[in-house]
């Protein structure tokens, strides 16, 4: 059996879900549990035939519930465990994680946003954003990064499995069925050549020793007898999300110094907005172009300083204003102007905002 | 000073007494199960989940790895920690609205794909936790707080056959038997011959236990035990119901 994956690095030409596949493997995942749905589909099918490879394992669940919770068992087991999934499964992978939020479990969910509410379309969205950074009975403690290209998806699916771990939080990666469909060119590596050093899993369950002989039981409970009980543990979580919250917030920028207008979007949206921000830019109109990477958290104090300085956002997004209500909450009290370009369920091409942004300057 | 009671050595003392109600079986098929566990050796090894319902108060019942997991998915938590390391003994404990209607679709899977897992389902005709409501196991005419009229088959169907329903769908290597807090001495035997065939990597592994509810029945201790050792088995069958390549408990003697 093969040690690594991949030896060094490597230049190659795939769907975004077969680069998904890749980069659980050489996050040194252990277990995939999943469900079929599309379009997320061909990460299991390039999982299945990948991890065995490399003595890695994959179960096939009866529903995302179980793809949910069976991960979890994975993760208490000491397993670097993931699922992906979309839309619908999207809603009920929301219990389950709901169970990872209220206990601290690193599981790592990818989802690939299709059409809704309901089953809607397949391919394309981004939809998903209000579900998967602040869904289930809970209060959004939990890590969402938003990617926009296949190298994104490999750096940050790689990335996902090691915030898990280190935080202790729940962690997303939020692609879309374009990113997951599309082939695009990427560098896959082995994250050791790059330095990225792969925190290591450890057991919550079944750890060495009889427990009330040798150590204590670990016995864990997501079901508090007493609401002072649950505040406290709260507390305690918020206080840690709130400390990890600006090491873990990211976001990329440019052309903000002498904007008016500045262009917000994530995810592959944002790919359109930044083409379309460098055009109008070259045509001597002063736009800026923001897109937060971390959805969950946001960077505050970066989305801030920019509503402070722009005159107006325009907030572009496949969806009916998720992306915006999250701005909006946070730019409160900031001057900016909040225009839109929302095209919910449908791709966004650069032309679109090029000409919502001379609409705007009239 | 008080003398304590002879408790199974996996118990976890200092949580004791326990949680449930006066009169409630969970006690003792968690005694059953603490003795099957003892005579096991299998302290270090074994991971207990409970579901929501009374079974949660069971959460630091023992000494004892423990999850306390989600109404109806203590099935697959315990599924997919088995399949990460399965050198560890998964046992998944439920009521009977847990496991044959809430997560009625994780027990038929997992029993279908033949789980290397212990599910242990306490059967006490409603569901406690909840104040009384029926349960898919509410026997005919039985009055619960959304049968205030008794149960009515035509409506709302008869007793659900767990253990008929698993061992239909599992195949050799299943343990499949159902067991009664009236009888400890058979309960733990079930149990554990439950927790060998997971150990031996047989295949599913599944025991219902039929037990009491006096809080929700309105039972005194007579009428309790009249109802858990000749009312149920009027619906349900004790006994074992599959045993991988042996014989069922009292076949021996023909």
């Amino acid at each position: 059996m093969p040690d690594k994956p991949i030896e060094g690095e490597k230049r190659v030409f795939m769907t975004g879900n077969e680069v998904v596949a890749w980069a659980a493997l050489v996050a040194g995942a252990d277990i995939m549990y999943g469900y079929p749905i599309t379009p997320q589909n061909e990460i299991m099918h390039y999982w299945t035939r990948l991890a065995p490879k490399f003595g890695r394992e994959f179960l096939q669940t009866e529903d995302e519930l179980s793809a949910g919770f069976t991960t979890i068992g994975g993760v208490l087991a000491g397993r670097k465990a993931f699922t992906a999934t979309a839309g619908p499964g999207n809603t009920l992978m929301q219990e389950p994680m709901s169970m990872a939020e209220a206990m601290r479990l690193p599981t790592v969910v990818v989802i690939q946003q299709r059409g809704g509410p309901s089953t809607a379309t397949v391919i394309y969205s981004q939809q998903e954003v209000t579900m998967t950074t602040l869904g289930g009975n809970g209060e959004g403690l939990r890590i969402v990064y938003s990617t926009a290209n296949h190298q994104e998806l490999f750096d940050y699916t790689i990335k996902a499995f090691n915030t898990a771990w280190k935080y202790r939080f729940p962690t997303f990666v939020l692609g879309d069925g374009y990113q997951a469909k599309m082939r695009e060119s990427l560098t896959i590596y082995d994250p050791a050549s790059r330095g990225i050093e792969l925190v290591e899993a450890e057991p919550f369950l079944g750890k060495p020793g009889v427990p009330g002989v040798d150590r204590p039981p670990t016995q864990l409970r997501n079901t508090y007898n007493v609401e002072e009980e649950l505040y406290e543990v709260l507390e305690g979580y918020f206080k840690d999300y709130e400390k990890i919250a600006p090491e873990v917030a990211e976001h990329e920028a440019f052309g903000l110094e002498d904007a008016d207008l500045v262009v917000v979007s994530h995810g592959v949206v944002s790919r359109a907005c930044k083409a379309a921000v460098k055009e109008l830019r070259e045509g001597g109109i002063k736009v800026g172009y923001f897109r937060p990477i971390t959805l969950r958290p946001l960077p505050v104090d970066a989305i801030r300083e920019t509503a402070s300085k722009a005159r107006q956002f325009l907030v572009v997004e496949s969806a009916n204003g998720q992306l915006a209500r999250l701005l909006k909450e946070v730019a409160y009290g900031c001057p900016v102007e909040m225009l839109s370009l929302f095209k919910p369920g449908v791709g966004i091409t650069a032309e679109d905002v090029v000409s919502r942004v001379k609409e705007i300057a009239g | 000073m008080s003398v304590q009671p002879a408790m199974p050595k996996s118990w976890r003392v200092d949580t004791k007494p326990h949680k449930f109600c006066p009169g409630c079986g969970h006690g003792l098929v968690l005694k059953a199960l603490g003795q099957a566990i003892d005579e096991l050796g299998i302290q270090d090894r074994a991971v207990f989940g409970c579901d929501i319902g009374c079974s949660l108060l069971a959460w630091d019942f023992f000494n004892v790895d423990t999850i306390q997991t989600h109404h109806g998915r203590t099935t697959p938590v315990i599924t997919g920690l088995k399949r990460a390391n399965p050198n560890l003994v998964g046992i998944a404990y439920m009521g009977d609205g847990g496991g044959y209607a809430i997560g009625s679709q994780h027990l038929v899977n997992a029993a279908s794909r033949n789980e290397r897992i212990t599910v242990i389902l306490v059967n006490n005709t409603q569901y406690g936790m909840t104040g009384g409501q029926m349960a898919p196991t509410t026997l005919p005419g039985q009055k619960t707080e959304t049968t205030p009229y008794g149960r009515d088959p035509e409506k709302t169907g008869y007793p659900t056959q767990g253990p008929e329903m698993v061992a239909a769908i599992t195949r050799e290597g299943a343990y499949v038997a159902r067991g009664t807090v009236a009888n400890l001495r058979q309960l733990k035997n079930y149990l554990k011959k439950a927790l060998e065939n997971q150990m031996a990597g047989n295949g599913f592994s599944f025991v219902e236990v039929l037990s009491t509810c006096p809080t929700n029945w309105r039972t005194n201790a007579e009428e309790t035990w009249k109802m858990v050792e000749q009312e149920l088995p009027r619906y349900f069958k004790v006994g074992e119901i599959k045993v991988p390549g042996g014989q069922k408990e009292g076949e021996a003697n023909g």
